[in-house]
Order: C-alpha cells, then sequence, then structure tokens
C-alpha cells in the first residue's frame, strides 16, 4: 500500500531525526516549580503536522514494556453486564486511543485561507495542571508528579474506569485480564488496568523529552514550562492569526495546541467518540469542589463563634453559680 | 434535671440527629467514590442515579464534610464551654473521637491535595486514601456496637 510505504520510509526519516534530536535535553528541571504555571506544558503547532504517525510509532515503541499482557480466559464478571474491554487482539489499532495506542492522529477536513485542506492533531493525553482523573481516583492509582505529569501506576490501577468517566476527554482506556484485581476479587471488584500517556515520565526524569517529541520530523511539538509554553503559544497565535486550546480547558492543561483555524470548526470536522476526544469547550469540572474548600476553611471559625456567642450566657451563669456558691 | 441542662439535652438530641444524617451522607458518597454502584445495580433503582455521577457524589461529599467540620467543631467548643462540667467523655467516647479525628484530618489532607498547586506524593496520597476509607469502616463497626450496647459518648461526671 502507497500509503502505508511512504508512511515508513518517513518513520526512518523520523527516526533519524530522532537520532539527532535526542541530544536537545529538556529545559532545565529547576525552572518548573510545584506551582502550576511552572509545570512542564507542550506546545503543539497543528500547521506544522503532516500526519506522517512517526510520533504514533515512537509512543507504541516507548510503552511497549509497558502494554498489557492479559491473561486469558477472563475471570468470570459478576455480575455479566461488566464490560470486558479486550484489545490484546486489536493492538494493530491506530485510529483512537486503546491500551496499546496512547497517542493517535485525528483528522479534520477545513478551510484554511479559502483552502480545502486536511489538518491533523496528535491527540494524546491533555496532562490538566489539575487533573480529575488523579484527584477522583479512589485508589491513589492515579497520580501527578511535580512536574505536572499525570499517570495511571499500572500495578496499583483496578480498571474501574471512573478516571476515563471523569475525564473532560475520556482518556484512559482499559484493558481486562491485566493487574492488581486478578489478586484480590477478580470477579467481584476491578476489571483491569487503565491505560494513558504519562508523558514519557521516566525519560522525563532523566532530563529528556518525551518519545513523541524527539521523533516528529517536523517538530510540531515544543516542551517546556508551562508560563513559557503559554507565552509562546499566544506569539505563535498573534504571528500567525492562530486559535489556542487547553490553555483554560479543564481550568488549563498541559497541551496547548495552536491552531489556523477556530477550534469549534475542528471540532466539528473532527471524528469524535469512544477513544477519539473532542476539541469543545471543557469547563473546569472541579471547580465545584474547589468553591466548597473555601466554605470548609470557614466552617469551623463559623462554628465557634456560633458556640462562643451561644454559651456565653451558660459560662457566665456557670461562673455567678460558682461565686454563689462561695457566697452561701 | 435543671432547666438549664434540659435545654443542653434537648439541643444535643437535635445536634445529634444533624450528625447522623451528616455522617450517613459522608458514608454513602465516600463509598460512591468506588465505581461499585453502578455495577451493582444500586445506582439502577429509581432516584439512586446520582450515585452514579460522581462529580455529584464528590459535591455532595465535600458539602456534607463541610457541615461535619462545622458540627464537630461546634460540639468541642461546646464540651469545652458547658458540657464538660457536666458530662465527660466515655472511654468509646474517646476512642471514637480519636477515629473521627483521624478520617478528619486524612479528609482535609485530601482536600488540600485536591486543590490547585499542591501535588502530594503518591505513597502519602494512597497510605491517606487507604486511612480515610479504613477508619470510616473501623467508625462505622465501632459505632454500630456503642449503639447496640448502649455506650454513650459521654458519662456524668
Ligand atoms: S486529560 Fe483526562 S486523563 Fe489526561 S490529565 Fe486530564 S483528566 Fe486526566
Ligand atoms: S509523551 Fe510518551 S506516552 Fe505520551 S504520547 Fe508522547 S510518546 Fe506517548
Ligand atoms: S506530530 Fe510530527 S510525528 Fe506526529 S504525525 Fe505530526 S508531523 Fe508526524
Amino acid at each position: 500500500m502507497p500509503e502505508s510505504i511512504s508512511r515508513r520510509s518517513f518513520l526512518k526519516g523520523g527516526v533519524a531525526a530522532a537520532g539527532s534530536a535526542a541530544a536537545l535535553a529538556l529545559p532545565s528541571a529547576a525552572a518548573v516549580g510545584s506551582d502550576g504555571r511552572n509545570q512542564l506544558a507542550t506546545l503543539l503547532d497543528i500547521r506544522k503536522c503532516i500526519g506522517c504517525g512517526a510520533c504514533v510509532e515512537a509512543c507504541r515503541q516507548a510503552n511497549r514494556s509497558k502494554a498489557p499482557d492479559p491473561e486469558k480466559p477472563f475471570p468470570e464478571m459478576v455480575p455479566p453486564r461488566v464490560p470486558v474491554e479486550d484489545w490484546s487482539d486489536k493492538q494493530e489499532v491506530r485510529d483512537r486511543l486503546t491500551p496499546y495506542n496512547l497517542l493517535f492522529i485525528q483528522q479534520a477536513e477545513v478551510e484554511v485561507d479559502g483552502k480545502k485542506k486536511t489538518l491533523t492533531i496528535p491527540r494524546r493525553c491533555m496532562h490538566c495542571v489539575n487533573p480529575p482523573c488523579v484527584n477522583l481516583c479512589p485508589w491513589g492509582a492515579a497520580r501527578q508528579y511535580k512536574n505536572g505529569i499525570s499517570r495511571i501506576d499500572y500495578d496499583v490501577c483496578l480498571g474501574g474506569s471512573k478516571c476515563r468517566k471523569v475525564c473532560p476527554w475520556h482518556i484512559p482506556q482499559r484493558q481486562t485480564g491485566v493487574g492488581l484485581y486478578l489478586d484480590i476479587m477478580p470477579s467481584f471488584a476491578g476489571n483491569g488496568v487503565m491505560y494513558k500517556c504519562d508523558r514519557c515520565h521516566e525519560r522525563v526524569a532523566k532530563g529528556e523529552k518525551p518519545a513523541c517529541i524527539t521523533a516528529c520530523p517536523t517538530g510540531v511539538q515544543q516542551i517546556g514550562p508551562r508560563a513559557d509554553i503559554i507565552a509562546r503559544a499566544h506569539e505563535l497565535a498573534d504571528k500567525t492569526g492562530g486559535y489556542i486550546y487547553g490553555e483554560t480547558e479543564n481550568g488549563g492543561t498541559n497541551t496547548i495546541y495552536v491552531s489556523p483555524v477556530p477550534f469549534e470548526k475542528l471540532d466539528a470536522a473532527i471524528e469524535k467518540g469512544p477513544g477519539r476526544p473532542h476539541l469543545a469547550a471543557a469547563a473546569n469540572s472541579m471547580d465545584r469542589a474547589e468553591n466548597l474548600t473555601a466554605a470548609m476553611i470557614i466552617a469551623p471559625f463559623a462554628a465557634i463563634a456560633a458556640a462562643s456567642a451561644k454559651f456565653y450566657g451558660y459560662m457566665k451563669s456557670g461562673q455567678s453559680d460558682k461565686n454563689q456558691g462561695k457566697a452561701s | 434535671m435543671s432547666t438549664r441542662t434540659h435545654v443542653i439535652a434537648r439541643k444535643g438530641r437535635m445536634g445529634s440527629y444533624a450528625y447522623g444524617l451528616t455522617l450517613f451522607l459522608l458514608a454513602l458518597t465516600g463509598f460512591a467514590q468506588m465505581p461499585i454502584f453502578k455495577r451493582y445495580y444500586i445506582a439502577d433503582i429509581p432516584g439512586f442515579g446520582w450515585l452514579a455521577e460522581f462529580y455529584t457524589t464528590h459535591f455532595l461529599h465535600y458539602l456534607a464534610a463541610t457541615a461535619i467540620l462545622a458540627i464537630t467543631t461546634y460540639v468541642v467548643a461546646e464540651y469545652l464551654l458547658v458540657t464538660r462540667r457536666y458530662q465527660r467523655l466515655s472511654p468509646t467516647g474517646v476512642a471514637r473521637a480519636a477515629i473521627l479525628l483521624g478520617i478528619i484530618v486524612s479528609g482535609i489532607l485530601l482536600v488540600i491535595r485536591n486543590s490547585v498547586f499542591v501535588p502530594f506524593s503518591p505513597a502519602v496520597v494512597t497510605v491517606l486514601l487507604l486511612m480515610h476509607m479504613g477508619l470510616t469502616m473501623v467508625f462505622l463497626l465501632f459505632a454500630l456496637y456503642c449503639k447496640l450496647s448502649c455506650r454513650p459518648w459521654t458519662a456524668p461526671v
């Protein structure tokens, strides 16, 4: 198939580019504070993406050793309606997110400067500044590091898929028949492990760039402290008349896309569904809880004030009881 | 019983209903943080669908946590200012207070963790989550035991 040949030859180019780019280390980790605005973020210049898929292949390669290797047959599920999600026979699927494919290329037929064009958009976890998948994971299997990277610990995850439900983009993908649940009560609790981009956290910890970034022959992605990346995104958008996605979505993410067409148009043009995330507006999902945090801080003080006001009388009368006791 | 202690006892009863209701809501919405209510059909019962909506149960958990913080602080203040003249914490009361303290402290730390820009180490988070959940189960069982064996929180001085 000519398409795949051209992709393969491009891959070679990409891998060669990766070799030389590997020397490019990550910006100093010292620049990354625990302040959310200084988490590590990536900038994706959609105009530059040629949809070659080198990043997808690099991601698959980088995650091969972490990919699921399920035991079959799967334990019987109780109740039987609990869905089995098995991607082990569909590992080659590349046109959506799966446990074996943590990055895919989304396509959008749009008009750019009056001409019809197919834009290609690399999609994976957005790495939210305050990620609900992490905050709401009941086991602490999903976690976030100081540098902003969120990841699911595949050894701890029970595969309940709550992270996928609460993620505004429904990113994490489940493989049944792997992980810790097999050692606990496989039929009654848990259902495998959830997989998503972990921003190549091992490489980043060593000061290297994520595999998808170094593999890209056209330099679509940049990575750096969030404040820098945001500034660069605005500069790029201003220069090219582009549009930004990811800066404020879900309260802010660490994946900033810059597109030559408005994101509403891209969102309307892409194929969406399970494993194929949208590009629509996303309100801050932790907002309501964050608002209540203030009430939680005030509550005890209000209670002390109320109790003091209420019982001041009793205290005083208690005091006078005592005094009276003394007098009598 | 003097009028004063009578009033306190009546208020105490109302308070304990509010406390019981809040604890029930906390336990329910707390357990709803695990993806079990949908799996085990509970959320399929008409009127219980919200138990499978994680943002709803999380919000209600926070709301009830705000209430329990207020109630607990109020009761502690009341105890220090007034009640201790007539009543002392019973041994099972001390035990329950200690467990509750553990649940509240781990809960507060988890809320701090959930607020923006405060990442905790993964091990600490796992310990806090297990502590929060484990102590809740211990508390509920112990509270049931105290109820069934008629052991109140306090005893007369
Ligand atoms: S995009 Fe989804 S999976 Fe990724 S950090 Fe945000 S909530 Fe989590
Ligand atoms: S950062 Fe790593 S895991 Fe994430 S998409 Fe890129 S290569 Fe894949
Ligand atoms: S991001 Fe780079 S490597 Fe990935 S498809 Fe686009 S051009 Fe190719």
